[in-house]
């Protein structure tokens, strides 16, 4: 869990800066350059397939230790109907009790959006990306296809931030999370990790909701 | 006096235990694998015993009546474990252990034994370090010791204020490893009912299986009884609430002599009663008394804050009568020195029967920080209970009946009057005389463990290897077993409208009122004719529902507190046969002009033990003289 | 002070338990709870209704024995607390209390609060122990262990063994409490030879036993009664993972 996960916190940390550059460039083109690597790059090809993997295999393993955890405890307590917002949350917080609930939202959206861009680019193609992007060689215009969307399909903006804030609350146990799990933790690094998974939560849950947004409301302007 | 040969080797007091060891019948490992041996009890002594026995090869079946053997009550020593290790080069040696021992016994307990518990002490904190035991380190990470009361060396060892907890969980983990070797095999949540004996020995033990109410028989080529105290004969004191003596009780019923039974440590420094509902006192640890200073007011009735009293008005009195040992005098003496100011109306909190623990200057010398490392947990406790800071305002405490230093006689091998039946720890009389020195009943349980009764027992046990495994239906079995059922029914329908508990807290009134602190011949003899009274009730107008065939813990509880009625009354009986003050035993008749106790060694320099002699029948005195060779007896002074 | 409580009251293992609606009308603020207990059971025995078990022995806070969830929170209200040190202050009068049993797999229900907790003994069975026997052992003072090293191996040796972590964990995992063991031996020179055979060994036995895996959710380091903190099970991590690669680099030679 913990490996595949940091893994995969790599990647986001790419795919950012990536999708930053939707906002640091109104003409597109330095995104669609760099979607344009992404897509025809060898070595990112060779990388997707183990992303993929390593996503399949943080989803199964997930899966798996909580459905044999679940089994772990025949009878619920009664006493938390009344007081679990009280008191059994007292120790632990929301996110870190409900890490498959997160983990499956941010699933679903990863299908969501799997669908409407990434499919889109790599397979089925879209009137929308063959736009002149004012860039030399064959290049798509990936910021044309985003952009668009956003702008057409407002109720998308909302499932992406739906999907940001769920990535940031599953990586706020996460991060400190998987390092405990490494063994690279005490009582001082602990708080560390706190502090990076807080820094990391706010980046990304921030930083995915924030360009869609950003999309959407200069359109609006 | 046949009965009690106490089987001391002769030679000078430092060879005895060599010379002993030396002459003890061995056992051949090929003969140790046929020999059972059953050990009731799973405190420090219960343990260490079993793991011991159990890596020597020898078959152990290990009984408790928890649902673990850690939760055995040497968990809640605090305080510390001695041992003459001379770490802090204070000019300690074993022979200074030993007479601060007697000394702190006041003259009451043997030469030979007491030398002995001093002398494998080094051992022991080899032995608990080896385990993985975190007792506390100075900063060049050697082990660090402190003072305890009584004494003038620094030699106790400590594990913060949880020693206790510590030192049980290493014969604990020991008793562990022996389980998974499978040398030794565990009976949690049983209860000991009777002891068997065949031919005048110990053969096995009925017990009462806690989860499914069944009786169970299990047999064996020796007994051993680690069960700790009968402190809980007051109701309310710094025991568990479970511990009784009623398995020493049932090795009494069956021939065992018990020994100096009056002899009970009243604990000084134990959080006052707060309220009628307190089911138990909590100890707050002797070691305490090294940086706080214990005062009540110079005024009687004083219901100032203890802050707003200036210092000339405060009675620092342990200091003022008991100069040269100041805070640190022992149990006996600060306990009684505490009821003595209560007594005369100088006490404080709302009942006037507390005085204080003072740790302003402490902190103001130390500061709050280095308190905290050496006390923390226990000023946590503290404020737990009571609700009040002691770091801003002194510690309320008083006197709780705390351990028993009577307990069944044993030779110097720790057998009983019983062959075969042994008994180690708190549930023997052997190591502490008349009082107790703090930080040696861990000590004491640890060194009969380990490194006393595996050697002893072999010299039984040599001779037994003849004799084949008693069966579990042989008559003598059917005996117990049809006693421990008639004792329960008969228990069981009475069905009147009192419960179990609520004698127990009757009984425990009677013997604070009459046999506590301070005793007097009226006082004894009116306890005694109460406890019979409330016994007789008690067969009369007991109540327990449930059943017998299933979890029964009123049940549980009757069974203890019909042993405790019986305990009880030979505890007043032996206090009234001994018309001396010694040490915790203090007979209002016998002081001296400042209030000391006035031994009377011409008559009473013996150990009293008791032989039953049948239900309703007076029990038999037995006298065993002590001879002091290696000390100069003389009146204990710690001023 | 009126109480209301509702209690687990089940029979025997096998028997269906249920809650049962007790009133007490004379509580008082001054008792602890399992003073509480004792004047309902009182009440009860005298009615020839059966008391209700449960666990407790020292009252003190340090033998382990008592353990029962009272309002959802293993030992109830209040941090660092066992049922027996809970005081009643900590409820109001016309309170309604939910009392029930240690709640896993790993920890079967004997009757009413009383649940069978052997499955620590067989982890620690398994290796929680240091591998040395009574006697032939140096001095005490041969292996320094620096005082910061100490007191982390006493803050892992606190534990009590009373389950509240178990209760706690939404996946019923005793980590915490296996860490406890191996994070104070792991500390300490005695303990290293068997260290790493240690963590791996006692791991092991806890999943063999029906408990959860630790997801980290802290909860446990939470109702510990005695604050044995999460950077034990840290300390067990590293062990367990070492413990992983040696046992592949052995196999492997």
């Amino acid at each position: 869990m913990s490996i595949s996960g940091i893994f995969l916190i790599l990647f986001l940390i790419v795919h950012l800066t990536v999708n930053s550059m939707i906002v640091f460039d109104d003409s597109g083109a330095l995104f669609n350059q760099a979607a344009h690597f992404m897509a025809t790059d060898p070595i990112i090809g060779v990388i997707e397939p183990i992303l993929a993997i390593g996503l399949i295999v943080h989803f199964l393993f997930a899966s798996i230790i909580t459905f044999k955890n679940q089994r772990k405890r025949d009878v619920n307590y009664a006493g938390l109907g009344r007081y679990k917002k009280l008191d059994a949350a007292a120790g632990s917080n929301w996110p870190s009790r409900n890490m498959y609930i997160l983990g499956g939202l941010i699933l679903i959206f990863l299908v969501i959006h799997l669908i409407n861009f990434f499919w889109k680019m790599k397979f089925t193609g879209d009137p929308l990306l063959h736009t002149p992007t004012g860039l030399e060689g064959d290049v798509e215009n990936a910021y044309n296809l985003v952009t668009t969307k956003f702008i057409e399909w407002k109720w998308l903006v909302g499932i992406y931030v739906v999907g940001a804030l769920a990535l940031g609350l599953h990586l706020y146990h996460g991060v400190w999370s998987a390092f405990q799990t490494l063994g690279w933790s005490n009582r001082k690094w602990r708080d560390i990790w706190n502090v990076i998974g807080l820094i990391i939560t706010i980046l990304f849950a921030g930083g995915f909701a924030f360009i869609p947004l950003f999309v959407m409301i200069q359109s609006m302007v | 006096m046949a009965l009690l040969d106490s089987k001391i080797p002769e030679g000078p007091l430092a060879e005895k235990w060599k010379k002993h060891k030396d002459s003890l019948k061995l056992v051949s490992p090929a003969n140790k694998k046929k020999l059972d041996i059953i050990m009731v009890g799973t405190g420090v002594a219960g343990a260490a015993a079993a793991a011991s026995l159990g890596q020597m090869g020898y078959n152990v079946k290990v009984f408790c009546y928890q649902d673990s053997p850690r939760r055995a009550h040497s968990v809640a020593a605090q305080g510390g474990i001695n041992a003459t290790k001379n770490y802090r080069n204070d000019n300690d040696s074993d022979y200074r252990l030993f007479y601060d021992m007697i000394k702190g016994g006041d003259f009451r307990a043997r030469e030979a034994n007491v030398y002995r518990a001093a002398e494998v002490s080094n051992n022991i904190i080899d032995q608990l370090t080896a385990q993985g035991v975190p007792f506390a380190r100075e900063y060049g990470g050697t082990l660090a010791t402190r003072s305890f009361g009584g004494v003038q060396v620094s030699r106790t060892f400590y594990a913060s204020g949880q020693t206790g907890q510590q030192v049980l969980l290493g014969s604990y983990s020991a008793l562990k490893r022996e389980i998974a070797k499978g040398t030794v095999t565990m009976y949690e949540r049983r209860q000991m009912l009777e002891i068997v004996v065949k031919d005048g020995k110990a053969r096995g033990i009925v017990c009462r299986n806690l989860v499914t109410g069944e009786m169970e028989r299990y047999s064996a080529h020796a007994v051993v009884l680690a069960t700790g105290g009968y402190g809980t004969i007051y109701f309310l004191s710094t025991l568990a609430v479970n511990s009784s003596g009623a398995a020493a009780y049932a090795a009494y019923k069956k021939g065992a002599l018990f020994a100096n039974p009056s002899f009970i440590q009243i604990h000084p420094s134990s959080i006052p009663q707060l309220n009628d509902y307190q089911s138990k006192l909590t100890l707050m640890s002797e070691s305490l008394r090294n940086d706080g200073r214990v005062w009540v007011p110079k005024q009687k009735n004083d219901k100032r804050a203890p802050g707003d009293i200036p210092r000339e008005e405060r009675d620092y009195y342990l200091e003022r009568r008991y100069p040269a040992f100041g805070n640190l005098v022992p149990r006996d003496i600060g306990a009684r020195a505490a009821k003595e100011r209560c007594d005369a109306g100088y006490g404080v909190g709302e009942t006037g029967y507390a005085v204080y623990l003072d740790f302003e200057d402490a902190i103001k010398e130390q500061g709050e920080k280095a308190i905290r490392d050496k006390y923390g947990n226990l000023f946590d406790l503290y404020r737990k209970i009571t609700g009040e800071n002691p770091y801003k305002q002194p510690m309320k405490i008083y006197p709780a009946g705390h351990y028993t230093m009577g307990g069944l006689w044993v030779d110097y091998n720790l057998m009983t009057t019983v062959p075969g039946l042994f008994a180690i720890g708190e549930a023997n009389f052997s190591d502490h005389g008349a009082n107790r020195l703090g930080a040696s009943s861990l000590m004491q349980g640890s060194g009969d463990g380990y490194f006393i009764l595996p050697y002893t027992i072999g010299d039984y046990l040599a001779d037994e290897i003849k004799n084949p495994r008693l069966p579990i239906d042989d008559p003598e079995f059917e005996k117990a077993e049809k006693e421990a059922r008639e004792r329960i029914d008969r228990l069981m329908n009475i069905n009147g409208t009192t419960t179990p508990l609520a004698f127990h807290k009757e009984l425990g009134k009677i013997m604070w009122n009459h046999g506590g602190m301070t005793r007097n011949e009226q006082g004894l003899k009116e306890g005694l004719k109460m406890v019979n009274e409330v016994e007789e009730r008690f067969y009369k107008d007991l109540k327990i529902s449930g059943s017998t065939g299933s979890m029964n813990q009123p049940l549980e509880k009757a069974l203890r507190v019909a042993a405790s009625f019986e305990i009880s009354r030979l505890m007043l009986r032996d206090a009234l046969n001994r018309e001396e003050s010694c040490g915790a035993h203090f007979r209002e008749e016998y002081q001296t002009e400042d209030g000391e106790a006035l031994r009377n060694d011409d008559e009473y320099m013996y150990v009293a033990a008791w032989e039953y002699a049948g239900d309703n029948k007076e029990p038999k005195l037995h006298k065993e003289p002590l001879n002091y060779k290696y000390v100069t007896v003389k009146q204990r002074s710690y001023k | 002070m009126k109480l209301i409580l509702k209690i687990w009251r089940q029979a025997s293992p096998k028997d269906e338990g249920g809650f049962q609606t007790y009133h007490l009308d004379d509580a008082s603020q001054d008792m602890t709870f399992l003073e509480l207990l004792d004047a309902l059971n009182e009440k009860l025995i005298v009615e020839d209704q059966d008391p209700v078990a449960f666990e407790h022995d020292c009252r003190e806070g340090i033998c382990g024995s008592c353990a029962m969830m009272i309002n959802g929170r293993p030992h109830g209200p209040g941090e660092e607390t066992t049922t027996c040190q809970l005081n009643m202050k900590a409820f109001r009068d016309g309170d309604t209390i939910i009392v029930e049993p240690w709640r896993a797999r790993a920890f079967p229900v004997i009757k009413d609060l009383v649940v069978d907790r052997s499955a620590f003994e067989k982890i620690m069975e398994a290796g929680g122990f240091v591998d040395v026997d009574v006697s032939a052992v140096p001095d005490a003072n041969t292996y320094p262990v620096a005082r910061r090293d100490a007191e982390e191996a006493f803050d892992a040796a606190e534990c009590i063994g009373c389950g509240a972590c178990v209760a706690a964990c939404k996946n019923s995992s005793a980590m915490l409490f296996v860490a406890g063991k191996v994070s104070q031996y792991a500390l300490l020179p005695q303990g290293q030879m068997e260290g790493l055979q240690r963590a791996w060994n006692m791991v092991a036995k806890m999943d063999e036993l029906g408990f959860g895996s630790c997801t980290n959710t802290g909860a446990c380091e939470a109702e510990c009664p005695k604050g044995v903190s999460l950077a034990h099970i840290a300390r067990l991590n590293r062990q367990f993972l070492k413990a992983g690669f040696k046992k592949v680099g052995e196999e492997k030679n």
